[in-house]
């Protein structure tokens, strides 16, 4: 039951992050990919109708985490105090600037608030991967089962690390260029003309950033948390979900030179479950790795909620899913095809 | 860090308090929306259309604002409220987790339907797109408002080994005798606020000479509303809430009302300040019996006073906890005179050539705002000084690690934040008010191809 709960927090997690990330993606390309102001509209376009449905995904994994495993929300958010404040305040600039942006015509404003979206975007982007980095190198979790992170300390993975360290920064960095290449695809996927064609080969320049990055960060995983390999080498059918990461990763080398935007963006999405699905393949039966000592470490069997708890859970949470799933489904239906700018601007909001 | 509880403590009350400033415009003016949108696919009279246009593009600027404003309160319980959310998160997780599943994802969605699809996906599936809207927005202020009422009034949980606490069943969480009359009373007053500001902006419109057809529709319809709201509000639901607390709360009722002392055939107090040295109330003015009648339906009746309990479980701020009560109080009984009369007025086709009541009318609207937050003042101070009635104390439920600097950091973050929020949002909102609904007549343009 614990387990069944730490795959449907994981796979919540990593739903978020494909679809949010498409969008956060798409706030950081955005500048370079669309230039009039026409233009800029109609890559908003692309996203307004939904990025606020792909939000819920994090409000309803945190959720999730709270009801299935108490402690670790506790422990995590608590320690994780700072950085998660800095994730809550962009994400209230990020969320606020689509509605600003389109409620005046000024430019200055429209300018003021595309840097805003387009910063808060990136900024977002580099902290998750940074959480990432975060999850698989540890924490340092006390006997009691808490911790405090400061923002940073040496830069380096010890026991008492920062939340930015070297690793972490890699992680940060990686994950800001893998999102880019995902909102660049998704962009060209909606988009015709200019738009689409700078959306292309920005997404083709970023493939070398991420291959690159790619490759150092998994090098850099034995020096960091040597201890996941242990479940690979347990259970080597997990190598799947590494080999899906690579196998993906050269696909999009394939299907960007070929300028198929639609296949491109699926391989994005399969790339980023395939590298959430390898940590999580990696970090089980552990949730937060304690750096101080490994008994301080929460796994799903020490900080799940009750089993009546997790049953109950179980039978409302497959409904809602199914549910979450139809109307998405139906929603991304109704908006599908290519963005065509409307004549007139949408007045007020 | 008895300090950092003093900031946490205040982060989240500001934080819920600015947060709760727009669900509670948005759950309401849902419903005044549907009801909009019904009337006009009802008798194909596009005048509803506009005047729903109109609304949805307020709606959706205070619902942007409540998702912006409501993830950080999601977080803060595991950030500022650690202790309290490893205590209670079997049983509170699972209200959470069904908030963000079943009604986050059903506004979310539908909101992009309901403010891009109009044009393109015709309008019977924009009004369909509504009442999801009302359902996601109702469903998730139920899922809430049954969290705090567990706080209030904890059911349905038993306790580990580990003195946490676990959910038994959600049937129970869901039956809570607290949260039966606290959601009627707090949709009540949302819909209280939606109609009120309805009503204002149709009064503000006719009173400047502006939209006048716009102004008939807003303003019959608001009031009415209005009126049906503030009337619910006292009776039963505000009542009822009220019996409540002094069913399973007694001190807080104490505090409420400013009784010191036991006392039978307890008088209601209308004026006073209530004085900490001396146990007393300064300046009263005193009604005889009224409180006893209204508890326990007997003049006669005892009302226990605060000095019937120890002292370390009377809430730790009784004054503020007694003035949030009262400006809650004498605003409803404001509310209903206020409308009830501008409804006589209406009826004898009088309203819209009255100044005087077209202006109080209009200042109204902010009116119910202060109302809610006196009214959520009322509850959540009443609560201490527990976390959990009569479980966790606050001052247990904070996060052991978080310094008080660290905390004041991001309470000065959330202040300075928040500032630039509220200027912002008021900028919207009159600007969309001044330019009209005339300028939302156009469908809403489409935002792709089929
Ligand atoms: C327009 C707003 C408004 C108005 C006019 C009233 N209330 Fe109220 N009241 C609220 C808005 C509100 C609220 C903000 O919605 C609260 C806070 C918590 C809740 O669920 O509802 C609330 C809470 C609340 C509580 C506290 C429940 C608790 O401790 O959880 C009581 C006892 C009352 N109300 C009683 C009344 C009475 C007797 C009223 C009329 C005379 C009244 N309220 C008018
Ligand atoms: C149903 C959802 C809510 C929950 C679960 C909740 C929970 C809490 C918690 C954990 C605290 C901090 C601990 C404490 O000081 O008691 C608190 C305090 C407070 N909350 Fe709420 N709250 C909710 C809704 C609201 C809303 C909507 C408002 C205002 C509109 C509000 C106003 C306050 C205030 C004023 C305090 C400060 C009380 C004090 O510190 O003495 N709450 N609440
Ligand atoms: C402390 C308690 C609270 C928490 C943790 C909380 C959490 C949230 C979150 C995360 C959102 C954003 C959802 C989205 O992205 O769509 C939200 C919005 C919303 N909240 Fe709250 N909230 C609290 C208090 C309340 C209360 C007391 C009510 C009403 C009774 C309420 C009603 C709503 C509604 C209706 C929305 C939808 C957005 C809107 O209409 O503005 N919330 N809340």
């Amino acid at each position: 039951m614990e387990t069944l709960w730490f795959a449907i927090v994981a796979l919540m997690l990593a739903i978020y992050v494909v679809l949010d990330g498409f969008d956060f993606g798409t706030g950081i390309v955005y500048l370079f990919v669309a230039c009039t102001d026409a233009e800029r509209r109609t890559a908003l376009q692309a996203i307004e109708p939904v990025w606020d449905g792909n939000e819920v995904w994090l409000i309803a994994s945190g959720g999730l985490l709270f009801m299935a495993f108490p402690r670790v929300y506790a422990a995590g958010f608590s320690g994780f105090y700072l950085a998660l404040m800095l994730v809550l305040w962009l994400l209230i600039l990020r969320g606020i600037a689509l509605p600003m942006r389109s409620h005046l015509a000024n430019p200055l404003w429209r300018t003021f608030w595309d840097c805003i979206f387009a910063g808060a975007s990136l900024l977002l982007a580099i902290v998750l991967g940074a959480a990432l980095g975060n999850l698989i190198r540890g924490v340092p979790l006390n006997a009691e089962g808490y911790f405090f992170a400061a923002l940073w300390t040496d830069f380096l993975p010890g026991p008492v690390p920062g939340i930015l360290d070297w690793y972490t920064l890699l992680m940060g960095l990686e994950g800001a260029a893998i999102l880019a290449v995902h909102g660049a695809n998704y962009l060209a996927m909606k988009t015709d003309g200019p738009v689409r064609d700078r959306a292309g080969r920005i997404a083709t320049l970023g493939l070398w950033a991420v291959l690159a990055l790619t490759v150092a960060s998994l090098m850099a995983i034995p020096f960091v948390q040597p201890g996941l390999r242990r479940n690979y080498d347990a259970h080597p059918i997990g190598y799947v979900l590494p080999v899906l990461v690579l196998g993906t990763l050269a696909s999009l080398f394939y299907w960007r030179r070929r300028q198929q935007d639609g296949a491109s963006f699926l391989a994005s999405s399969l790339l980023i479950f395939g590298l959430l699905g390898s940590t999580a393949w990696g970090l089980y039966p552990n949730l937060l790795i304690s750096t101080v000592h490994p008994t301080h470490s929460l796994t799903v069997s020490n900080a799940a909620a009750s089993p009546e708890g997790l049953r109950t859970a179980l039978g409302w949470f497959l409904v809602g899913f199914s549910l979450v799933v139809a109307y998405s489904l139906y929603v991304y239906r109704c908006f599908r095809g290519k963005v065509v700018l409307s004549k007139d601007e949408r007045p007020g909001m | 860090m008895a300090s950092a509880l003093l900031y946490d403590r205040l982060q989240f009350a500001f934080t819920a308090t600015f947060h709760y400033l727009f669900p509670q415009l948005t759950m309401g003016l849902a419903l005044l929306i549907v009801y909009l949108k019904s009337r006009a696919l009802w008798t194909g009279n596009d005048h509803y259309h506009q005047v729903a246009r109109f609304w949805i593009k307020i709606f959706a600027i205070s619902f942007a604002f409540g998702v912006v404003t409501g993830i950080p309160l999601e977080f803060q319980f595991g950030t500022n409220w650690a202790r309290f959310s490893n205590y209670a998160g079997g049983v509170i997780g699972q209200t959470l987790g069904m908030e963000g599943l079943f009604a986050f994802f059903l506004e979310s969605s539908f909101l992009g339907i309901l403010l891009f699809g109009e044009e393109k996906l015709g309008p019977r599936v924009h009004w369909l797109a509504s009442v999801m809207l009302l359902l996601g927005s109702w469903l998730s202020g139920w899922l809430i408002i049954a969290t705090n009422a567990w706080m209030q009034h904890p059911v349905a949980y038993r306790m580990a080994a580990d003195g946490t606490l676990h959910v038994t069943s959600l049937s129970g969480l869901f039956t809570n005798d607290w949260l039966l009359w606290q959601y009627p009373h707090n949709m009540a007053a949302s819909v209280a606020t939606a109609s009120f500001v309805m009503a204002g902006v149709g009064a503000y419109y006719r009173l400047s000479g502006a939209h006048d057809l716009y102004a008939r529709t807003f303003l019959r319809t608001g009031l009415v509303a209005a009126a049906l709201a503030s009337f619910l509000l006292l009776f039963p639901t505000g009542h009822e809430a009220g019996k409540q607390v002094f069913t399973y709360q007694p001190a807080t009722g104490a505090a409420f009302e400013g009784v010191f002392h036991n006392e039978k055939g307890a008088g209601i107090v209308l004026v006073g300040q209530p004085n900490m040295d001396t146990l007393t109330i300064d300046n009263a003015i005193t009604v005889p019996w009224v409180l006893s009648i209204l508890v326990y339906q007997r003049a006669k009746a005892e009302v226990r006073g605060l000095d019937a309990f120890p002292r370390e479980t009377w809430p730790d701020n009784v004054p503020l906890l007694y003035y949030a009560y009262h400006i809650m109080i004498v605003l409803g009984t404001i509310f209903v005179a206020m409308t009830g009369t501008a409804l006589v007025w209406l009826w004898r086709g009088k309203l819209f050539d009255c100044p005087w009541l077209l202006w109080i009318l209009m200042l109204s609207a902010p009116l119910p705002y202060i109302a809610t937050t006196a009214g959520w003042m009322t509850a959540e101070l009443g609560r201490q000084p527990w976390l959990v009635y009569g479980l966790l104390r606050t001052a247990d439920g904070a996060s052991p690690l978080v310094s008080s600097g660290n905390a004041l950091f991001t309470l000065l973050g959330f202040m300075s934040l928040y500032t630039l929020l509220g200027l912002l949002f008021l900028f919207l909102i009159f600007d969309t008010i001044n330019k009209g609904p005339a300028a939302s007549q156009q469908p809403q343009p489409a935002a792709g191809d089929r």
